[in-house]
């Protein structure tokens, strides 16, 4: 599996991700040599496998709906990079009137 | 006082010969002195720790102590610490003052022990040579041109060389036993779920597990039981009760059934570690183990599943990483595409960004199947082959590493050499297994690890095993000279 430049930049836009122009190149192929390791996978024939998911092979464990976590609003926010009014900062999203 | 055992500070401790803030103090001193030339740490927390040490040194005074209260300890900058930054070795968290304390700190403090400070990693613990962390390299006390391994370098690093008697580290696919084999220490994974993941921050998540260094087993038996056992805060914390592993450290290994997998023992392996494991075995068999060939086929299958795997669930754990909430936050994002974009390219190192991107394409529309799905079946398929291994054998040896400690540098520009590199231990996190790694010789100056491999919660056993060895062996006593 080669990755093009192209592909390598859809991937960056997915993970939200800026790569310079020369990045592109280094990731285009370090990411093409890692996928076409990968495929060595394909060796194995895994037909009627289950997948395994978690080591423990378990479902998720319940527990009772109750409340177990305080308000810690104040010190979380303390570390956040632009609040307000309580609230996280972040640019315009929706295009309002200027 | 530097070199002693952990069993041996406590007796120290109990007896009054030291206080803990004597002790402390040394360590403190210890780490001004060599770690300018290994960078073991990010952050020396000498305030906390000295405050903790004399709180410690009440608790001794009023005969109100535990076996390890007052015991120096180094954590890896991956867990949480209150008050404290958490860096995780990433240019996005070196603004990070953690809120909370993760579990295993919890757990820490309330035995009494005295966190001296955070050490240092590759970047959210991707790496094999501590060569990722935005804090710089750490050096191998052995030969401080070599690496002291990753993802744990700075805990592994620290504790060769007696810098702090014991430290956590995490273990996603060898972090813990190959920076324990790189620079001469003993160091546990436990199995998957018996170490709260709470307060650790997440790289792979059904991979990712807290464990140990120190330089014994007997010293790894005492640490093990503060942080083993249940935690309703992570949701797949193992419900099975925790022995006291002290217990059965001592136990006969008469009759113990050692299984040799073949697939570790190739052409692949440096001479010199294929002659201290077979050495090592030799110490076995002369304490009444029997020695068995197996056969772990998938071996080699495991590296490419996991480099599916855990990027897949890397590129999902550090999708939090936005520039909103905490960590880093670029300068005047002209929209929100353009906060996150900047953010997180300005945060993450080469590697992060590497894996990340693997991860986003095994999981992005039309690949799911092929990869992520594919690399879970073939796990299906490694952990059976550890099943089907058990049934005949007790435990399963075998080198931690194809080779010793490599140069710094040597594997920066080449990720898959790299990766490659974790051919021994990455199956076992696939499997989800307890593994250790003890020091079993030197090669050129170098230390040797040899693995051992237990099956689901056998931590006793291998602490058994391991201990059983050292016992008869000096080499966990070797200390880095300089140091």
């Amino acid at each position: 599996m080669s990755l093009t430049a192209g592909d390598v930049k859809k991937i960056a836009h997915l993970a939200r991700l800026n790569l310079v122009e020369s990045d592109v190149t280094l990731y285009t192929e370090q990411l093409s040599t890692i996928l076409n390791f990968v495929e060595h996978m394909n060796q194995e024939d895994t037909e009627n496998i289950e997948p395994f998911f978690n080591p423990l092979d378990l479902g998720a464990r319940l527990r009772p709906d109750m409340v177990t976590e305080h308000d810690q609003r104040a010190a979380f926010q303390a570390i956040a990079p632009q609040v307000e009014a309580g609230l996280y900062l972040v640019p315009q999203v929706i295009e309002g009137e200027e | 006082m530097f070199t002693k055992s952990i069993a041996e500070l406590s007796q120290a401790l109990q007896t009054k010969k030291i206080s803990s803030h004597e002790l402390t103090q040394m360590y403190l001193e210890r780490i001004k002195q060599f770690d300018k030339k290994l960078n073991s740490f990010i952050t020396v927390t000498e305030e906390h720790a000295l405050q903790a040490a004399k709180k410690a040194d009440v608790q001794l005074a009023i005969g109100n102590a535990n076996i390890l209260t007052g015991i120096p300890v180094a954590q890896k900058d991956i867990f949480c610490t209150q008050g404290v930054k958490t860096s995780c070795g990433s240019k996005m968290l070196d603004n990070f003052i953690s809120p909370y304390d993760a579990t295993v700190i919890k757990r820490f403090n309330a035995a009494g022990m005295v966190m001296l400070g955070k050490t240092n990693m590759d970047e959210f613990a991707m790496g094999s040579s501590n060569e990722n962390s935005y804090y710089g390299p750490v050096k191998n006390p052995w030969n401080l041109e070599y690496v002291p391994g990753g993802s744990s370098g700075g805990s592994a690093a620290a504790v060769a060389a007696n810098l702090a008697p014991a430290a956590t580290g995490t273990d996603t696919g060898g972090s813990i036993r190959q920076p324990a084999a790189f620079c001469g220490i003993s160091g546990i994974k436990p199995t998957y779920g018996r170490v709260s993941r709470y307060g650790m921050i997440a790289f792979a998540s059904s991979l990712d597990q807290g464990g140990l260094f120190a330089k014994s087993a007997e010293d790894l038996a005492l640490l093990l039981n503060v942080i083993a056992g249940f935690d309703e805060n992570d949701s797949t914390s193992a419900t099975i009760a925790a022995p006291y592993y002290a217990t059965t450290l001592n136990n006969s290994l008469k009759g113990l059934r050692i299984g040799l997998p073949k697939e570790f023992f190739n052409e692949a392996l440096d001479k010199d570690i294929a002659n201290a494991i077979q050495a090592a075995v030799k110490v076995y068999e002369k304490l009444g183990a029997t020695i068995h060939e197996i056969s772990l086929p998938r071996t080699s299958l495991s590296i490419p599943a996991y480099y599916v795997i855990a990027p897949a669930e890397c590129s999902s754990n550090l999708a939090r990483f936005d520039g909103v909430r905490y960590g880093h936050r670029c300068d005047a994002p002209k929209d929100l595409e353009d906060l996150y974009k900047r953010s997180r390219s300005e945060g993450f190192g080469k590697e992060v960004t590497r894996r990340i991107m693997i991860g986003t394409y095994a999981l992005s529309a039309g690949y799911f199947d092929a990869y992520y799905l594919k690399a879970q079946k073939i796990r299906r398929l490694v952990a059976q082959d550890f099943h089907e291994a058990f049934k005949s054998v007790d435990v399963i040896l075998g080198p931690t590493t194809p080779s010793p400690a490599f140069k710094l540098g040597e594997k920066t520009s080449d990720p898959l050499s790299m990766y490659l590199s974790d051919i021994y231990t990455i199956a076992v996190n696939l499997a989800g297994l307890p593994g250790m790694s003890i020091p079993a010789g030197f090669t050129a100056g170098l230390p040797i690890g040899m693995q051992l491999i237990g099956n689901a919660f056998g931590e006793a056993k291998l602490l058994n095993i391991a201990h059983g060895y050292q016992k008869e062996t000096d080499w966990h006593t070797k200390t880095p000279e300089g140091f």
